[in-house]
């Protein structure tokens, strides 16, 4: 478990507690806790905040525009003015909306991926649990998102926001497969579920041992946060916002924060899996990991400006026929390597990353004629099939 | 190969990111103005109009109001009315510009501003004295007098009234004593031509 002890803010405030105020030793245990999640959680969201106006800025350059610029220097108060124009704004419920839900559901949203924080480890020692399911931990929360976002659409009474939360629910729970598969290959690969010790496992990054790996966890993630090309969700041509249709305010600003906010968890986790977590060089760990997730960011902002939006046909297509046999290659590849070479040495990682590599670039054509044709145009049910 | 054309894709917006942004920040960057520009703030001479109400019969809404007084005097010989009244509804002015081109004598022009926005609507209205009281930045459009010598309402000189007609000064019948070096005689209505 965790070595609360080892961590900086933790033993400055326990030390205060105990040492300067000589408080009991359960007080000072808890205000030490209490600081260090407070950080975390507040650093978070602070991350996910600044990234709203990042990706604004990026995807507005990536248009040839300015994007805001206009609030503080290069606009990055422009997050705070959205917010506090979302606290003003009046707090809609509409009627016969089952109200419970309708308020319990941007919580449900927002809490999951604060609390899969507790296992992300930013930086050399510094995590608030070093869980040894961790990557179980990380994808059983993100699983509750999925939830959340049927009690949003469901509760809302609005036809709309329940099509946007039926295809979200299909939509999450496919990707989850390819992804869960992807998190299974790289844990055999690492030889543990802990975030720290996959960290401690990568001899040279996962992003060359397991490129394939990294190709389905980057399509499969950007799947289940909901972001293009897979935005069916809240396609504003077909259903308005989808599931958030009925929400304003500060329920639509939590929303709007759970979503850039899992965004950047993505990115950490991308971070931790696959980019070596918080080691590099010259500079401090904390750093290197902060620069790994605003690289993953980027990517993301990207991608967003780059690709069309997707049929949800197409989408799913894509899940079950193309990464769900691309992911269990991947899987078996890496068992059998690591069936090869137990507790591989770094030669041996780059010899696994090459066989990797050859079977990426020849799986990723292959696997796509046999299954990842684009699927046929629904038939038209009930309508005259002359009539075009 | 499958995917290809996905990075493509990637490699055309990152070509747009690298250019400069097309981005006017308008209130302290502006476009350039087309010297023609049918704008807000209409230019109109008191000393060019007869009063002769042709614009207001052209309005196709009707939004200008003109009234006028004999004045007692010979309009045969040049006399003209007195303009009492001249004012346009900008609120529901659409600048067709018709006006513009209905008026026989150059008195009125459009102007070239877009910014006249106000809290009130009954505040849209232009006056007969706010008209008088304009700096007067005429636009060119349909008047092929002030193209051909090039003027440009943004930065040209403000233009005085016998400047802005169709024909040189000396020939129009108003007001030839407030003429710069002229002696025409012909007006010799009495009265006051206001």
């Amino acid at each position: 478990m965790a070595p609360l002890e080892d961590n900086r803010i933790f033993s400055g405030v326990y030390g205060f507690f105990q040492g300067t105020l000589s408080a009991p030793e359960w007080l000072a245990y808890f205000f030490g806790g209490f600081a260090v999640i407070m950080t975390v959680v507040n650093g978070f969201l602070l991350i996910g905040t600044i990234f709203t106006w990042m990706e604004r800025r990026v995807v507005g350059r990536f248009q040839s525009r300015l994007g805001p610029n206009r609030l503080g220097p290069f606009g990055i108060l422009q997050a705070i003015a959205d917010a506090i124009k979302l606290l003003f704004k009046e707090d809609i419920v509409p009627r016969r909306a089952d109200r419970l839900l309708f308020n319990a559901a941007p919580i449900v949203m927002l809490a999951p991926s604060l609390m899969a924080l507790a296992v992300v480890p930013f930086g050399a020692g510094s995590y608030v649990a070093d869980l040894n399911i961790g990557v179980l931990y990380v994808v059983a929360m993100s699983g509750v998102a999925s939830l959340a976002v049927l009690m949003a659409g469901y509760a809302s009474n609005n036809k709309l926001a329940l099509f946007g939360a039926m295809r979200a629910v299909a939509m999450l729970l496919s990707y989850e497969i390819p992804l869960v598969m992807t998190l299974l290959g790289i844990t055999v690969l690492a030889g543990s579920m802990s975030l720290v010790g996959i960290v401690g496992a990568q001899g040279i990054p996962f992003l060359l041992v397991a490129p394939l790996g990294a190709l389905i966890f980057l399509i499969a993630m950007s799947a289940e946060l909901n972001r293009p090309p897979f935005d069916v969700t809240e396609a504003e041509s077909e259903l308005v916002a989808g599931y958030i249709t009925e929400y304003s305010g500060m329920k639509f600003g939590i929303f709007y924060l759970a979503e850039f906010s899992n965004v950047v968890l993505a990115g950490a986790l991308f971070a931790v899996l696959f980019l070596d977590g918080w080691n590099g060089y010259f500079l401090p760990s904390h750093l290197w990991f902060l620069l790994k997730v605003f690289g993953f960011l980027f990517v993301a902002s990207w991608v967003r400006a780059t690709l069309p939006r997707m049929r949800i046909d197409q989408i799913l297509a894509l899940a079950w026929k193309y990464l769900f046999p691309l992911s269990l290659v991947n899987l078996l590849l890496l068992a059998a390597e690591t069936i090869a070479w137990p507790d591989p040495s770094t030669a041996e990682l780059w010899l696994m990353a090459a066989i990797n590599w050859v079977v990426a670039l020849a799986a990723v054509p292959l696997l796509a004629m046999v299954g990842a044709r684009t699927p046929a145009r629904p038939r038209r049910v009930g309508f005259p099939q002359e009539v075009r | 190969m499958y995917g290809m054309g996905i990075v493509k894709g990637l490699l055309v917006t990152l070509k747009n990111a690298r250019r400069k942004p097309f981005t006017t920040q308008y209130p302290e960057q502006r476009l350039e103005q087309a010297a023609r520009f049918r704008g807000q703030e209409f230019t109109w001479y008191v000393d060019r109009c007869t009063g002769c109400a042709s614009c207001a019969k052209y309005c196709p809404l009707g939004i200008i109001r003109i009234e006028t007084d004999p004045n007692g005097g010979n309009e045969q010989d040049g006399g003209t009315y007195r303009v009492d009244t001249f004012d346009i509804d900008q609120a529901r002015c659409m600048y067709c510009g018709l006006c513009v081109e209905a008026c026989p004598y150059d008195a009125l022009h459009m102007g070239s501003n877009f910014e006249a926005s106000q809290a009130r609507r009954a505040d849209l209205v232009i006056t007969k004295e706010d008209l008088i009281g304009r700096e007067k930045h005429p636009s060119t459009w349909f008047r092929p007098q002030l193209s051909r010598e090039g003027y440009d309402p943004f930065s040209g000189q403000s233009k005085d009234w016998h400047e802005a007609g169709r024909e040189s000064g000396e020939w129009h019948p108003q007001r030839p004593e407030t003429l710069p070096g002229a002696g025409d005689t012909r007006a010799t209505s009495d009265g006051d031509y206001r």
